[in-house]
Parts: C-alpha cells; sequence; structure tokens
C-alpha cells in the first residue's frame, strides 16, 4: 500500500541559485523520515518537488520503481499537511476532510464512514459541523491532519505542521502524529527545522544545509556519532575545541593536544595528523574541584535549571564553554569565579578535521 | 494511483484554459481600447483632408479658445484638489480619533455623495444658488444678492464636495491602520501630541493623502456634466471634446483627437508623478493595535459631531434637492407650488425606454466584467508573467481615460466597415465594461491576494484539478471580493454620462443622458424624478455592498 520513496540525485534551481543541490536518500516503506535544516536550506523546495509542486530540474524521484516526475501534482495521490492548515475556510470541518473523496468519486455513505473514521483518529469527531473560523489552532491542525489521511495516500507530506502552535500544544501534537503514523503506517515525509521535535518524532533524520545531506540516521546515531561539524552544531549544543594530532600510533590511537591545555588519547577509525577540532557535548564533560591531568578554567555564569545546572566556563585560552551537571550529583551549584577542572570521555566525543568537513572518531 | 493514463491530457486542457483566457482578454482589449485609443491619437494629426499635419497641436497652443481650456481644467482640478484635502484630511481626522456620535451615517452620506450620478450635484446647486433658485429667490425677497453659482467658483464647489470623499475614505483608512505602538512610542520619547501628529502620523499617511488627491485631480480633470451644466462661459476640456465633436457644423475629430490626447497627457503625467513620488516613501502598515479613539467631553463631542455633520450633509445635499424637487409640480419649465407626482407620470410615459436601457445595458456590462473580471484578476495576480503584467496595464488603462475620451476613440475606431457598431446597444455596453471593469478587478484582486496559496495547493494534493479547484475553492473564496467591486462597476455603470453622451443615439439613450439632455432643455420635473431613480438605485446598491463587503472593502 505505502510506497518507497527514492531520491535520486535532485536538483532544484530558482536562476543561479543551487535551493537542492544532488539530493539523494532512500525512504523506506512506512518510515518516518524527517527533513531538519536552517531556514533557507532546501527542505521545504525539496518537499514541494516530491508533492509536484515544484518542478524537478535535474535527476527523479521514484515512488516503488516508478519515476514521478512528469506526474501532475493532483495525480500523485500524496497526502499533504501545510504549514498554516490550508483549511478550506467556506466549509466545515466535514466538507473539509470529505473533499479528497469526493474527488475520487466515492459513494456517499463510504464517504460517511470514511470522514467519520478519519475524524475520530484524531479525536475531532464533536466538531464535523463547525467552520474552521470557530477552531483553535490545534483543532485545524487535527482537521489537516485527518483531511490528509483520510484518503489513506502512498506518502505523507508535513510542512514544518506544528510551527504555528504554542510549545505545550506542540509537543501533544507531535505524539499524536507519531502514533497515527505508526497506526496507519504510511511513509511520511516531515519537514521542520526543530531539532528537538524531528529527534523526539523520527524514524530517521536527514539533516540539509544549503541544499546538501548533512547526514542521514537514525535521531540518537546524529546526535551521538555527528559526520561533521556542521551537524554536531546544529544538533543540539556542542563545544568545539581545536588542537593537533601530534601522534598516531599502529592502533589508531592518536595523541591530541588541545590549544586549550590538554592531553589526551583517544580511538579513531581513520588516520589523521597535524590541526583538528573536537566537539564536545555539554553533558559529557566530567567536573571537578582539583585535577591537574585537565582543562582548568572558572565559572564565569551558572544558570539553575532544576534537574541540572548549566555553566558558562572561561578555559585558560580565554575560550568559553558550556558544561553541565546534574543537581542530583552535586550537593551545591557551582558559583561564578570558582575554579573547576574539566575532562571527558574520549570515547563519547567526535573529533573531526580542522574544516570540520569529516569525522575521524 | 488514479487515473495515472490521463494526467498529460488534464495538463493540456488546464493550459489551453488559462492561455485561451489569456489571448482572449488580450484581443478584446486591443480591439476595444488600444486600436480605438490609437485610432484618436492617429486622428489628432490628420487635416481635414487626410493629409499629416502637427497643426492641430499647433492651433491648441496657439489660439486662445482652445488654450484657455487646458488652463481653465488644470485651474479647476488643482482648487478642487486643495479644497478636498483641507476639508477630507481634518474631517477623516476627528472622525477616526475621536468618540463623535452617528459615525455610520457621517460615512454613509460622505460615500453617497461620491456616488451620486456626476451632474446632480450641478443641478441641484443650480437649483438652489441659481438665477432662479430657492435660495436665490428668498435672499433676493429680503434683498441679499448671493454671489451667482456660475462658472468657475460653482464648478469648484461641486467638484469639491462631490470628490472629497476620495482623500476622506482614503485618509481615514490609512488613520485606523496606523499601529497605536507607532504613536506611542513618539510619546514616550517626550514628543507633544501636535509635534507627534505632524513629525509621524501625518508622514506616514502622506503617501495615502496624495493616491486620494490624485484621485480628485484626475476626476475633476475628466469629469464632462459638472461643468457643462454650471460652467456656462468657463469652458473646460471635456466639455471643448464634446463640443468639438458635436458641433453642428459636421463636427472636427481630429481636433477633438487632438483634445483627447492632451488630457490623457496631463492625467497620465500626474499619475506617473504621483507613483514616482509615492514609491519610495511607502509604509506598508497593518495595524495588530488599532488607534486610541479619544473619548471626550460631551460639549466637545457635540461640536466636533456638528462640524462633520454639516460638512456631510452639504455633500449629500443636492440628492435631498433632487428628490424633493422631483415630486414638485411644475408648469413647462418652471416649478409651482404644491406636490405632485407629475413628473413621474411624465418620464414613465415618454421615458420609460430610457430606463429600460440604464438597467438592461448595465445588467449585461455587468455579466461581462464579473466574468472577464474574475479570470483578469487571477491571471494576473495568480499566474505573474510579462504578457499578465501587461494585461494588468491595459486593464488599468481607462483609469487615465475620461469617458468622453473613450466615447470618441469608440465612435472613430467603429464607425466604419467592417465593423459599424456606433449607434448601437453594443457599443455603449463595450465602453461600459472597458471603463468600469478595473473597479472589479481590484476588488478581487485585493481578495485573492489575501488566500494562502497553500489552499489551493491543498485541493490539488486532494486530487482535483487546478481548474477545477479554481471553481471549487478559489472562485468561491474571491466571491465576496469579486461581488463588491461589481456593485461598484454597477453603481458607477448605472451613473455613467460622460462616455454615454458621446454613444448614444435616439433608441439607446440611458438615464443619465435623458437628465442631460431635459435639463438642457430646462425640464427640471422630470430631470429631477429620472435623477431621483438613480439616486435610489444607488443608495439600494450601496447597502447592498455594505451587507457583502460587511465592511472590509472600500469603495475608493
Amino acid at each position: 500500500m505505502s510506497h518507497i520513496v527514492k531520491i535520486d540525485n535532485v536538483v532544484k534551481k530558482y536562476g543561479d541559485f543551487v535551493a537542492v543541490n544532488h539530493i539523494s536518500c532512500d525512504i523506506k516503506q512506512g518510515e518516518f523520515f524527517t527533513l531538519l535544516g536552517p531556514s533557507g536550506c532546501g527542505k521545504t523546495t525539496l518537499l514541494r518537488m516530491i508533492a509536484g509542486f515544484n518542478s524537478i530540474d535535474g535527476g527523479q524521484i521514484l515512488f516503488d520503481d516508478k519515476v514521478i516526475n512528469n506526474i501532475e501534482a493532483h495525480q500523485r495521490d500524496i497526502g499533504m499537511v501545510f504549514q498554516n492548515y490550508a483549511i478550506f475556510p467556506h466549509m466545515t470541518v466535514f466538507d473539509n476532510v470529505a473533499y479528497g473523496l469526493k474527488a475520487r468519486k466515492m459513494g456517499k455513505d463510504q464517504i460517511h464512514t470514511k470522514v467519520m473514521e478519519a475524524l475520530a483518529l484524531v479525536h475531532i469527531e464533536n466538531l464535523k459541523d463547525r467552520k474552521p473560523s470557530e477552531l483553535s489552532g490545534g483543532q485545524q491542525q487535527r482537521v489537516a491532519l485527518a483531511r490528509a489521511i483520510v484518503i489513506r495516500p502512498s506518502v505523507l507530506l508535513m510542512d514544518e505542521p506544528l510551527s504555528n502552535l504554542d510549545a505545550k500544544l506542540r509537543v501533544q501534537m507531535r505524539t499524536v502524529i507519531k502514533k497515527l503514523q505508526k497506526e496507519l503506517g504510511i511513509t511520511t515525509v516531515y519537514v521542520t527545522h526543530d531539532q528537538e521535535e524531528a529527534l523526539a518524532i523520527s524514524d530517521r533524520i536527514a539533516i540539509i544545509n544549503q541544499g546538501k545531506v548533512m547526514q542521514i540516521d537514525t535521531p540518537e546515531i546524529i546526535y551521538k556519532r555527528p559526520q561533521n561539524a556542521f551537524v554536531a552544531g546544529f544538533i543540539g549544543t556542542s563545544n568545539f575545541m581545536e588542537g593537533d594530532v601530534i601522534k598516531m600510533e599502529d592502533d589508531m590511537t592518536a595523541h591530541v593536544k588541545l590549544d586549550a591545555g590538554m592531553s589526551f588519547k583517544m580511538k579513531l577509525k581513520n588516520k589523521i595528523t597535524g590541526r583538528i577540532k573536537i566537539s564536545v557535548r555539554p553533558e559529557q564533560f566530567i567536573l571537578d574541584n582539583t585535577s591537574d591531568c585537565c582543562l582548568a578554567g572558572e565559572v564565569s555564569m551558572h544558570t539553575f535549571l532544576g534537574d541540572f545546572a548549566n555553566y558558562e566556563i572561561r578555559l585558560q585560552n580565554d575560550q568559553i564553554i558550556e558544561a553541565n551537571e546534574y543537581t542530583k550529583d552535586i550537593d551545591f551549584v557551582r558559583t561564578q569565579g570558582q575554579r573547576i577542572s574539566l575532562t571527558f570521555n574520549s570515547k563519547q566525543i567526535s573529533l573531526f578535521n580542522e574544516e570540520g568537513t569529516e569525522v575521524f572518531s | 494511483m488514479i487515473h495515472e493514463n490521463t494526467g498529460k491530457k488534464s495538463l493540456k486542457t488546464y493550459l489551453n484554459f488559462w492561455n485561451a483566457v489569456k489571448w482572449i482578454s488580450l484581443i478584446l482589449l486591443v480591439l476595444f481600447l488600444v486600436y480605438p485609443f490609437f485610432s484618436i491619437i492617429f486622428r489628432s494629426f490628420l487635416t481635414k483632408d487626410g493629409g499629416f499635419t502637427l497643426g492641430n497641436y499647433k492651433t491648441f497652443f496657439t489660439k486662445a479658445y482652445y488654450f484657455r481650456t487646458l488652463k481653465n481644467s488644470l485651474y479647476v482640478s488643482s482648487c478642487a484638489t486643495i479644497f478636498s484635502v483641507m476639508l477630507g484630511v481634518p474631517l477623516a481626522y476627528i472622525t477616526t480619533r475621536y468618540n463623535i456620535y452617528s459615525k455610520k451615517l457621517i460615512n454613509m452620506m460622505i460615500i453617497m455623495s461620491l456616488m451620486s450620478p456626476p451632474f446632480i450635484g450641478a443641478y441641484s446647486w443650480i437649483m438652489m444658488l441659481g438665477r432662479s433658485g430657492l435660495i436665490t429667490t428668498l435672499f433676493a425677497n429680503i434683498g441679499i444678492t448671493t454671489p451667482p453659482i456660475y462658472g468657475f467658483g460653482g464648478i469648484v464647489l461641486v467638484f469639491t464636495l462631490k470628490f472629497f470623499p476620495y482623500v476622506y475614505l482614503y485618509v481615514s483608512g490609512a488613520m485606523s491602520s496606523i499601529d497605536r505602538s507607532l504613536e506611542e512610542a513618539a510619546e514616550n520619547l517626550g514628543s507633544s501630541k501636535l509635534r507627534r501628529t505632524l513629525t509621524i502620523t501625518m508622514p506616514v499617511i502622506m503617501p495615502t493623502l496624495a493616491a486620494g488627491a490624485i484621485m480628485v485631480f484626475m476626476s475633476s480633470l475628466a469629469d464632462f456634466g459638472t461643468p457643462m451644466l454650471i460652467g456656462e462661459g468657463y469652458k473646460v476640456l471635456p466639455v471643448l471634446v464634446y463640443e468639438e465633436y458635436m458641433s453642428e457644423m459636421g463636427g472636427n475629430a481630429n481636433m477633438a483627437g487632438t483634445l483627447s490626447v492632451i488630457i490623457v497627457l496631463c492625467s497620465t503625467t500626474v499619475l506617473l508623478v504621483q507613483k514616482y513620488a509615492v514609491s519610495r516613501r511607502n509604509y506598508v502598515m497593518s495595524a495588530m493595535r488599532p488607534p486610541i479613539v479619544e473619548q471626550v467631553s460631551t460639549i466637545k463631542r457635540i461640536l466636533l459631531t456638528a462640524v462633520c455633520m454639516l460638512v456631510s450633509f452639504i455633500a449629500f445635499l443636492p440628492q435631498i434637492v433632487v428628490i424633493i424637487t422631483s415630486f414638485i409640480k411644475t408648469n413647462g419649465p418652471i416649478f409651482v407650488k404644491g406636490f405632485s407626482l407629475e413628473s413621474y407620470e411624465k418620464i414613465f410615459y415618454k421615458l420609460s425606454k430610457n430606463i429600460t436601457n440604464t438597467f438592461l445595458y448595465s445588467s449585461i456590462a455587468i455579466i461581462i466584467i464579473v466574468i472577464f473580471g474574475m479570470l483578469l484578476s487571477y491571471l494576473v495576480v495568480k499566474k505573474k508573467s510579462k504578457l499578465t503584467s501587461f494585461l494588468d496595464l491595459l486593464i488599468m488603462f481607462p483609469y487615465v481615460i475620461p469617458g468622453a475620451v473613450l466615447g470618441i476613440s469608440l465612435l472613430v475606431a467603429f464607425n466604419k466597415q467592417p465593423l459599424i457598431l456606433s449607434g448601437t446597444a453594443s457599443i455603449m455596453i463595450i465602453a461600459y465594461v472597458v471603463r468600469k471593469m478595473p473597479y472589479t478587478i481590484r476588488s478581487s484582486s485585493a481578495m485573492l491576494y489575501q488566500i494562502d496559496p497553500s489552499i489551493e495547493e491543498a485541493s490539488i494534493n486532494l486530487g482535483v484539478s487546478p481548474m477545477k479547484t479554481f471553481f471549487k475553492i478559489t472562485a468561491r473564496m474571491m466571491a465576496p471580493g469579486v461581488l463588491s467591486g461589481a456593485i461598484l462597476s454597477w453603481i458607477t455603470t448605472i451613473n455613467e454620462l460622460s462616455s454615454s453622451v458621446m454613444l448614444y443615439s435616439g433608441r439607446t439613450a440611458t438615464i443619465s443622458v435623458a437628465i442631460y439632455t431635459e435639463v438642457v432643455r430646462s425640464s427640471f420635473g422630470t430631470a429631477a424624478a429620472l435623477a431621483s431613480i438613480l439616486t435610489v438605485a444607488t443608495i439600494l446598491s450601496l447597502l447592498l455592498f455594505n451587507v457583502i463587503s460587511k465592511g472590509k472593502i472600500s469603495v475608493v
């Protein structure tokens, strides 16, 4: 029922500007696949190419084994949820959801059954006779969702569907969407610029920057094993520190010396010597009062956040880094001016070449 | 999954549909607007026996008889514009910023005076202040001589009262869309109220004010009925165009062509200057928090209301005068004491053809306007290309062409084989469609711009072809905009005089033409009765407009 979506070397140009630059990815049947990136990275352009609203200037898009490049948008049999919902304002909730079924020349009774089913799936059966102007943002979102799934599309596209909701509703709706998608098993392509949302909702994420794919992986791998410095910086918080690999042993153990004054050994996957940069997540730092093995610094700001405390720490070379510490592990939160030393487990961190384009750990 | 093999075919029909609309509209516009207009330009360079000459232009600029009308036209239009600004701006300020009484009534009267038939103002002021006018006689009886209403002063008075609503409506629109925070910020920075008004409020509404003033100027420049009735010796360009073309000595279409070209040049220049001046200072604003309406003391409130009421009442007065005089007994050209329906009896006996003509032609014109207006505004807004922007330009061109000029252009173009239309109903309807379509297009486009493009995409995505989507979704969402625009087109069509007076023949005369000829024949009673019919039709249409547009679409 649901399709495999194959995006094969796809290109979109606006004049000289390349919005989508040779992107390829295979989306599995029934998978929740997210296109994530900063605004203007080309993710929405790519989604609209799948939908058929943007032409494809190079490469091809396939549903299963069929090239869909030249199929008209209204014949692709895709469900889509738009950023601003795009609910037809002159129709009731019921008519909005029934719209796609009517276009498919379905019988009246069957339409009624299917619409009520879809409304039940998103828990808004009681709103069926309302006009869109009488609905809240979250309710409109549910109508848009019902309207898209009622036709049982082979592919479901969502363009930042939660960006117009307030924070609490956003979290609530993303659970609704995730459950619904699993229940129906529809191959879904989801666009967002919100990394937390992407991590929470997706089976796999494609990180896109300047029209190119930076990494495609599961949320966990993306977070723990970023393929380049862009991904490390874009997903979550990363502290980048520069240094040198001064020696590479035969068993791929690298001797690293950071500019901030710390030396350590770490196991790599590929060989590199010379200038490098590492990225360390705030929660990967191990904080201590005194130690001489490590990075030495001074707390320049502290923020108490309940379950953990966040510190801004000035290192000896004046670089400012961010570190977290669980409050259950300490008696009192460290305060400004306190001297501190930091270390980390080299198995957890990432090591990139100087430009940050390639990972070696 | 669904009917995949028809993909290519429906693509074709879709493209053909919009392309057909595009090309048919283009051909029609070229045939009924561009070709006639170029014919008249061409004629302006011809001698009486058909040779090429610049003589007509030379005559115009050297002979005082001709050249004076240009000066007169510019002079009355400038004066009317200045007075309109002086009247419209303070009024707009008061109605938007103070809690005066019965704002709705004031607004309605002001809109009515703008939408009234073009010569009713002139007619009524003659009835009141003319040689044997009501007020004139009243004052004469107690030995006071009122200043004459005829000529320059009368024209400016009538123009000001009829067209100041442009300034008023534009400016009050802008005034209520300035976000409150802007003025609060100025106040917060220590600006006094007067200073704030002069340094923040006025500059921000300046482009809108300019646009309103330009509308006054262009309407005054193009108006034919008013100066014809009240101008007497004081001749302006449109009147001269009419006389040159219609004069009993066979008429001089070439000279009329020259005059037409000069009027259009004047209005185009003014419009371009305004566009240039405004384009660099356009402050687009949508007020999240509209400005505060100041609550003033009761005395102040009554005073301010009285001022606004007085102005709007004087502007509205002509229509009251017309309706009252339509019920007064007449004896030939003279009104006598007592009320009766004899004026109405006369028009239904003698002039019922004109009434049916007006409503028949206007209805046909409106149907055409609605169909083309809807499709064209969609093309212009949603299918942007070089060709559609050219179409847009063509559609809006009639704004700068006075009705009399359009009338002559059509006559010159279609009084010979292969297409003889002069004297037919068709040529009148064509003139109405060309002249009044911009109202519908403008309000439909405004509506279209507000429709989120993803609404159409949602429909297409759900499996409905783009053409069907237009009819099922877009057209329905556009409907309020199209209807409101159509009503404005309708009101201005039933009241149209300047092109009708050029194009009518005995069989095709409309109400406005009949009023004009009745006034010229001094048959004031029947003229008043006819004008009352128009006024009532206009009021009813405006009420309908208010219901449909829900106050969201402005009449200007």
